[in-house]
C-alpha cells in the first residue's frame, strides 16, 4: 500500500520510455493512479496515524523502513495535485511546440521518474534510502532541464549537474560519518543516539550545506534561476514547485529527528538570517527581471527564504520551556503551510507563463501587454498564484504567513514579521508588474501575431491557481493531518 | 596512528583535492573527475568504517552503499559527460561561462 | 444552524454568485450579462431588506465558521453594519445601472462587472465582519479586486495609478496585518465587542496597546484617506466613473472609516481609547485633512480630482466623529458615513455624465452646461449644496450633530474647523455651480444626442440626488439614515 506511489510512477515511467507515441496517455494515466494511491496512502494515515513498514520485513538497523506521518501524507497530496495537473498542461504543451518531438519523448519518463523518486523522499525513514530517492529525483531534475532544445537549458543543466553532484557528495559524506559513530541509518534510532560532538556536528554541517545547495538556499542559488528558466514550462513548474520542496522537506525532517539534539538556536538564527537575505535579495532580483520566466525563477529563490524563516521559530520552540505549545506548532505549521501554497502557486505561475509564451513566443514582461485580453483564464491564474505568493488572504499563503507571523510574535523574535511583510510588498512589486502589463491595452496589436493555445492547459494553469486559493479556506483539515506525528510533543 | 586514522586522512584528503578540483578547475570533464575525486574520498571513509568494527570480520553494510554510491556516482557522471559533450558539439566549448541566461 | 446563520452568508454569496456567473461569460452576451448584473444587486436588496425586518425583531445573525485554531470567520449584522450594508447594498443597485449605460460598448466589461461584484462581496465582508481577522480578509481582498478597476482603461496613466493605489494600499494592509497579529498575541481572538475588550490589557501594557493601535489606524488610515497617506485617492480618479463613484465614494474609502469605527468603539472602546490618550491625536489629524483637503481641492481645475480631494476632507468628518467621544458626536461621524456615499456617489455620477456626453472635464470647461444639462446639473447642486452643508440637503445633519457633540464633549474648536471647511467647502463648489447655471455657454456642445443624456446614467444620479434630500429632510423619521445611526449610537453608549 504504502510502496504504490513509489512504484507507480516508476512503473510508468518505464513503459512511457518503451511506448514513445502513446506516452502522453500512459504518463496521464499513470499520473492519476499515483495520485490515487497518495489520497489512498493520506487517507489511512488520517484515519490510522502514523504508517511503517519495513521493507522486506527487515527490521531497522540493517533493513529499510517506509514511513508514513501527517507530514509525508501532506507532501505526497501536495505533489500528487501538482504534477496531475502538470501532465494535463504538458499533453497540449508538447503537441504544439513544433519540433520538440524530443523533448515530449524526455518528458513523459523523466518526469514521471522524478514523481517517484520524490515520493520515496517523502515515505523514507532512513538516510542512506533517501540519499538514493535524492539522486534519483536530481538526476531526473536535470535530465529535464537538458530536454529542451535550446542552449542555454544544456548550459543551465550542466550547472545543475554540477551543484546537484557536490550536494550528493557531501551527504553522502555526512551520512558516513553518522554512520561511524553512532552504526545505524535509521531517521528515528540516529535522532535517539546522537550527542553533541564533533563528529556530529560535522556530519549536520555537511548535511546542511548540502540540502542547502539543492534547495537553493542564498546564497547557494546560483544554479537555480538560470535552470528553472530555461527548461520547458511544464518542467520549470515541477522543478520550482516540487523538487525545492522536496529538499526543504529533507531538510526540515532531519533538523527535527536526527539533529534535534544538537539543533542550535543559533544555528536556526543563521538559517533565519540566509532566509530573509534570500527574500530580499531574491525578490530584488525578480523586479529587475525583463523576462518573465527568468522572474519567475528569481521569486523561487525568495519564496524559498520564506521556507527558511520557520527553522529560527521551530529550534527556539524546541529549546524553550512550553515554546513547542506556544509557538512552534504554528511555526511548523506555516512553515509547511507555505511549502504547499507555494508549490501550488508557483507551478501555477510557471504554466501560465508557459502559455504565454506560447501564445506570444517569447517571454518579454514588455512584450505582454494587453494579453489578458486573449488569455484572461491565464491571466486569472497569474493573478491568483501572485496573490498566494503575496500572502494575500484569502489565500495558503496568507494563512501560512499568519501562522509564521504569530510564531515570531509569540516568541519575541519580531524581527522575522518585518522580513516577512516586507517580502511581501516586494513580492507585490513583481507580480503586480506583470500584472499590469497583461491588463494593459496599450499593445493591442498581438491579435495578429497570437498562436492559438489549447484550452487544457489555460485550465490546468488555473486549477492549480484556484487550489491555492482553496488552501486558504479550508484550513482546519490539512492542519489536522499534519498533526500527525507532530515531531516534538506538544499537545 | 591507527590504520583507520591512516584511511580517515587520506578519505578527508582526497575530498579536499576534489573540491578543490571542483571549484578552480574550468573544464568541465575537469570538473566531473573533480566530483568523482571526492566520491573516492567518501567511498574510502566507508570501507575504513567497516573495517574499524574489528579484525574479525568486515561490517556488510557500509560495502552496499559504497556499491550504491558507486552506481550513482557513475551514473551521474555518464550523464555530466554526456551534457558536456553536447555542449561542446553545439557550441563548441568545454566550460561555463557567466551570463548564458541573457 | 437555521436562517440566523445562513443570512449574512447569503448576503456575501449573492454577490460573489454573480461574479463566478459574469466572469465567464462572452464580451457580446450583453443581455444575460444585464440580466444577471441587475438580478444579483435586486437580490441583495431584497435580502438587506429581510436582514432588517429580522433584526427589528430581535433577531440575531450570526455565522462563525472556523478558519484556522482558535480563530474563526465572524459575520454578524449589528446595527452598525446595518448601516454600511445598507449603503452599500443601495448605491450597488444604483451604480449597476450607471455602470452598465457608462461601459456601453467598451471593451472588457465581463472582467469589469466580475470585479464590480467581487468589490462588493468584499465590502459586504467588511460591513458584516465580527472580528478583526474577518475583516482584514475582506479588507484586503477588496484592494485586490479594485486593482483591475482603477486600471481598467489600461493606458499608461491608468497603470501608473494602479501601482501607486496598490503601493499606499497595501502598505496600509501590512500595517493593519502587524497590529492584527501583535493583538492576536497579546490578548487573544478579539470579537468586536461593543465598549471592547481591552481595558485590563490597557492598564497592564498601556504601551504596547498605543503602539498597535496606531499600527491599526495606521493601516486603516490609508484607505479612509487621512492626511499624511491620503495620495493615492486623487490618482485614482483615472478610474471609469463608476468606480469612482461606488469605490471611491462608498466602498474603498468607506472600508477604512469603517475600520476605525471598529478599531475604536468595538476593539478598544471609546473610553479605553480615550484614557490611553489615542484620541485627540486622532481628532488632530483628521481635523487638518479636513483644511488640508478643502484647500487642495480649491487649486484642482479636473474636476474629478476636484471631487476626490473633496472626498479626502469629507472622509475626515468620519474620523473625527469617531475620535470625540460622546453619543452626538458619534451619531454626527456615523450618519455622515451614508450621508457622503450618498452625495458623493451624485457628484460622480455627475461628473461622469459631462465627461461622457459632453467631453467637459474640467472645471474652467463648465460655464453654461446648466442649460444644457438642468436635470443633471440638478442633482450636482443637490450634491455640492450637500458637502457645502446648506439646509435641507444631508449634509446639514452631519454637521450640525458634529458641531454639536463636539461642543457637548467641550471640545469647542471642532466648531471652528467646521466652520473652516463649510467656508472652503462653499469656495470651491458654489463658483462651479453659478458658473454652470449663469454663465453663457459656448458656442456649441459637441456632440450633440438627442436628450440630456443616455437615461442609464441619468435616472441614478437623480435617484441618490433625491437620497440626500429626503435624507435631510426626513432625518427625524423611522428609516431614515440619522434613525439607523442613532440605533447604532443606542447599540454603543447605551439607550
Amino acid at each position: 500500500m504504502i510502496l504504490t506511489p513509489i512504484l507507480l510512477p516508476l512503473i510508468g515511467a518505464f513503459l512511457t520510455f518503451i511506448t514513445r507515441r502513446s506516452a502522453p496517455l500512459i504518463g496521464t494515466a499513470t499520473a492519476a493512479l499515483t495520485a490515487a494511491s497518495s489520497i489512498g496512502v493520506a487517507w489511512t494515515v488520517g484515519r490510522r496515524g502514523f504508517l511503517s513498514y519495513p521493507l522486506g520485513d527487515w527490521a531497522a538497523p540493517v533493513g529499510i523502513a517506509l514511513r508514513a506521518d501527517g507530514l509525508s501524507a501532506v507532501m505526497l497530496l501536495t505533489s500528487a495535485s501538482v504534477v496531475l495537473p502538470v501532465c494535463v498542461y504538458a499533453v497540449g504543451y508538447f503537441r504544439k511546440q513544433a519540433g520538440e518531438a524530443h523533448a515530449a519523448a524526455g518528458f513523459w519518463p523523466l518526469a514521471l521518474l522524478l514523481w517517484g523518486g520524490l515520493n520515496g523522499l517523502f515515505l523514507s525513514g532512513d538516510v542512506f534510502n533517501l540519499y538514493v530517492v535524492l539522486e534519483l529525483m536530481t538526476l531526473a531534475a536535470v535530465a529535464l532541464v537538458a530536454i529542451g532544445s535550446e542552449e542555454s537549458g544544456l548550459a543551465a543543466a550542466m550547472r545543475y549537474l554540477l551543484a546537484a553532484f557536490l550536494a550528493s557528495m557531501f551527504y553522502l559524506l555526512g551520512v558516513a560519518l553518522l554512520y561511524g559513530a553512532y552504526g545505524t541509518l535509521d531517521m528515528a534510532m540516529l535522532g535517539a543516539r546522537l550527542v553533541p560532538e564533533p563528529a556530529a556536528y560535522l556530519a549536520a554541517a555537511l548535511i546542511a550545506g548540502a540540502l542547502a545547495l539543492k534547495t537553493a538556499l542564498f546564497p547557494l542559488h546560483f544554479w537555480l534561476p538560470r535552470a528553472h528558466a530555461a527548461a520547458p514550462a511544464p518542467v520549470s513548474a515541477l522543478l520550482s514547485s516540487l523538487v525545492v520542496t522536496g529538499s526543504f522537506y529533507l531538510f526540515l525532517r532531519l533538523w527535527t529527528s536526527v539533529f534535534a539534539p544538537i539543533a542550535s538556536v543559533s544555528a536556526g538564527q543563521l538559517l533565519g538570517i540566509l532566509g530573509s537575505t534570500a527574500i530580499v535579495w531574491g525578490s530584488l532580483q525578480a523586479l529587475r527581471q525583463q523576462h518573465l520566466k527568468v522572474m519567475i525563477a528569481y521569486s523561487t529563490v525568495a519564496q524559498v527564504g520564506y521556507l527558511f524563516l520557520l527553522f529560527p521559530l521551530v529550534t527556539s520552540a524546541m529549546a524553550t520551556a512550553g515554546g513547542a505549545d506556544a509557538w512552534g506548532v504554528s511555526a511548523w505549521n506555516g512553515g509547511v503551510y507555505h511549502a504547499i501554497s507555494h508549490a501550488l502557486a508557483k507551478a501555477a505561475m510557471f504554466l501560465a507563463a508557459g502559455t504565454i509564451v506560447q501564445a506570444l513566443g517569447s517571454d518579454r514582461i514588455v512584450g505582454i501587454s494587453g494579453i489578458a485580453r486573449q488569455l484572461p483564464v491565464t491571466t486569472y491564474a497569474f493573478g491568483i498564484a501572485g496573490m498566494t505568493l503575496i500572502g494575500l488572504p484569502p489565500s495558503g499563503g496568507f494563512v501560512a504567513k499568519w501562522l509564521l507571523l504569530s510564531a515570531a510574535f509569540a516568541s519575541g523574535q519580531w524581527w522575522w514579521a518585518i522580513v516577512m511583510l516586507l517580502g511581501g510588498i516586494l513580492t507585490a512589486g513583481y507580480v503586480f508588474l506583470v500584472l499590469g502589463q497583461e491588463l494593459s491595452q496599450a499593445g493591442s496589436d498581438h491579435d495578429v501575431e497570437m498562436k492559438p493555445v489549447p484550452r487544457s492547459m489555460e485550465y490546468a494553469a488555473f486549477a492549480l491557481a484556484f487550489a491555492a486559493l482553496v488552501l486558504g479556506l479550508r484550513v482546519t483539515e490539512p492542519l489536522e493531518l499534519l498533526r500527525i506525528g507532530f515531531p516534538f510533543g506538544g499537545s | 596512528m591507527t590504520t583507520f586514522a591512516i584511511y580517515a586522512i587520506g578519505a578527508a584528503a582526497l575530498v579536499a583535492a576534489g573540491v578543490h578540483g571542483a571549484l578552480t578547475r574550468p573544464h568541465l570533464v575537469q570538473k566531473i573527475l573533480s566530483m568523482n575525486v571526492i566520491g573516492g574520498g567518501v567511498f574510502l571513509l566507508l570501507i575504513a568504517l567497516a573495517y574499524r568494527e574489528g579484525p574479525a570480520f568486515a561490517d556488510p553494510l557500509p560495502q552496499a552503499l559504497v556499491l550504491t554510491g558507486i552506481v550513482v556516482a557513475v551514473s551521474v557522471s555518464a550523464f555530466g559527460v554526456a551534457i558536456a559533450r553536447r555542449l561542446h558539439a553545439r557550441m563548441g566549448r568545454s566550460g561555463l561561462t557567466e551570463g548564458d541566461l541573457e | 444552524m437555521n436562517w440566523t446563520f445562513w443570512m449574512p452568508q447569503a448576503l456575501l454569496g449573492v454577490s460573489l454568485l454573480t461574479a463566478a456567473l459574469i466572469f465567464p461569460l462572452d464580451e457580446e452576451q450583453v443581455g444575460l450579462r444585464t440580466v444577471l448584473n441587475i438580478g444579483g444587486a435586486t437580490l441583495k436588496l431584497i435580502l438587506v431588506g429581510v436582514i432588517f425586518w429580522g433584526s427589528f425583531r430581535g433577531y440575531e445573525f450570526e455565522a462563525r465558521l472556523p478558519f484556522m485554531g482558535d480563530l474563526s470567520i465572524v459575520l454578524q449584522a449589528d446595527y452598525l453594519s446595518l448601516l454600511f450594508v445598507a449603503l452599500s447594498a443601495l448605491l450597488w443597485f444604483v451604480t449597476t445601472f450607471y455602470a452598465i449605460g457608462y461601459l456601453e460598448g467598451s471593451p472588457n466589461r465581463s472582467r469589469f462587472f466580475g470585479f464590480f461584484s467581487l468589490c462588493v462581496t468584499a465590502t459586504m465582508g467588511i460591513a458584516l465582519a465580527g472580528n478583526l481577522i474577518t475583516f482584514f480578509v475582506f479588507y484586503e481582498m477588496l484592494t485586490v479586486v479594485t486593482y483591475p478597476l482603477v486600471v481598467h482603461r489600461g493606458t499608461g496613466e491608468a497603470l501608473e495609478a494602479g501601482r501607486v493605489y496598490l503601493l499606499y494600499t497595501l502598505t496600509g494592509g501590512v500595517l493593519l496585518l502587524l497590529g492584527i497579529v501583535w493583538l492576536h498575541s497579546a490578548a487573544g481572538q478579539l470579537d468586536f465587542v461593543t465598549g471592547g475588550s481591552l481595558a485590563a490589557l490597557a492598564v497592564e501594557r498601556p504601551g504596547t496597546l498605543r503602539l498597535i493601535f496606531c499600527l491599526l489606524v495606521g493601516g486603516l488610515a490609508v484607505k479612509a484617506a487621512l492626511f499624511p497617506l491620503h495620495g493615492w485617492l486623487p490618482i485614482a480618479m483615472v478610474a471609469p466613473a463608476p468606480v469612482s463613484a461606488l469605490l471611491h465614494a462608498v466602498a474603498v474609502v468607506k472600508a477604512g472609516a469603517f475600520g476605525i469605527v471598529r478599531v475604536v468603539h468595538d476593539v478598544y472602546g471609546a473610553n479605553v481609547a480615550a484614557s490611553l490618550g489615542l484620541l485627540t491625536p486622532l481628532a488632530a489629524i483628521a481635523a487638518f485633512t479636513i483644511v488640508y483637503g478643502s484647500v487642495r481641492a480649491l487649486a484642482q481645475d479636473d474636476l474629478k480630482r476636484r471631487l476626490a480631494f473633496s472626498t479626502v476632507s469629507q472622509l475626515s468628518y468620519i474620523t473625527l466623529g469617531i475620535a470625540i467621544v460622546g453619543p452626538v458626536a458619534t451619531a454626527g461621524g456615523l450618519v455622515h458615513l451614508l450621508h457622503q456615499g450618498m452625495m458623493k456617489a451624485t457628484l460622480f455620477f455627475c461628473a461622469g455624465i459631462f465627461s461622457e456626453t459632453l467631453g467637459v472635464q474640467r472645471v474652467s470647461e463648465m460655464d453654461g452646461i446648466g442649460r444644457r444639462m438642468p436635470l443633471t446639473m440638478a442633482a450636482f447642486t443637490v450634491g455640492a449644496f450637500g458637502m457645502i452643508g446648506i439646509p435641507p440637503v444631508a449634509g446639514f445633519v452631519t454637521k450640525w450633530y458634529l458641531g454639536l457633540g463636539a461642543l457637548e464633549a467641550g471640545q469647542g474648536w471642532v466648531v471652528g474647523v467646521l466652520a473652516v471647511s463649510s467656508v472652503l467647502n462653499a469656495l470651491y463648489f458654489l463658483p462651479i455651480v453659478g458658473a454652470a447655471w449663469f454663465r453663457p455657454a459656448p458656442a456649441e456642445w459637441v456632440p450633440r444626442p438627442v436628450r440630456e443624456t443616455h437615461r442609464m446614467l441619468l435616472v441614478p444620479a437623480l435617484a441618490t440626488a433625491a437620497f440626500s434630500i429626503a435624507a435631510g429632510i426626513a432625518a427625524g423619521l423611522p428609516f431614515s439614515p440619522l434613525w439607523l445611526v442613532r440605533l447604532a449610537v443606542g447599540e454603543i453608549y447605551g439607550p
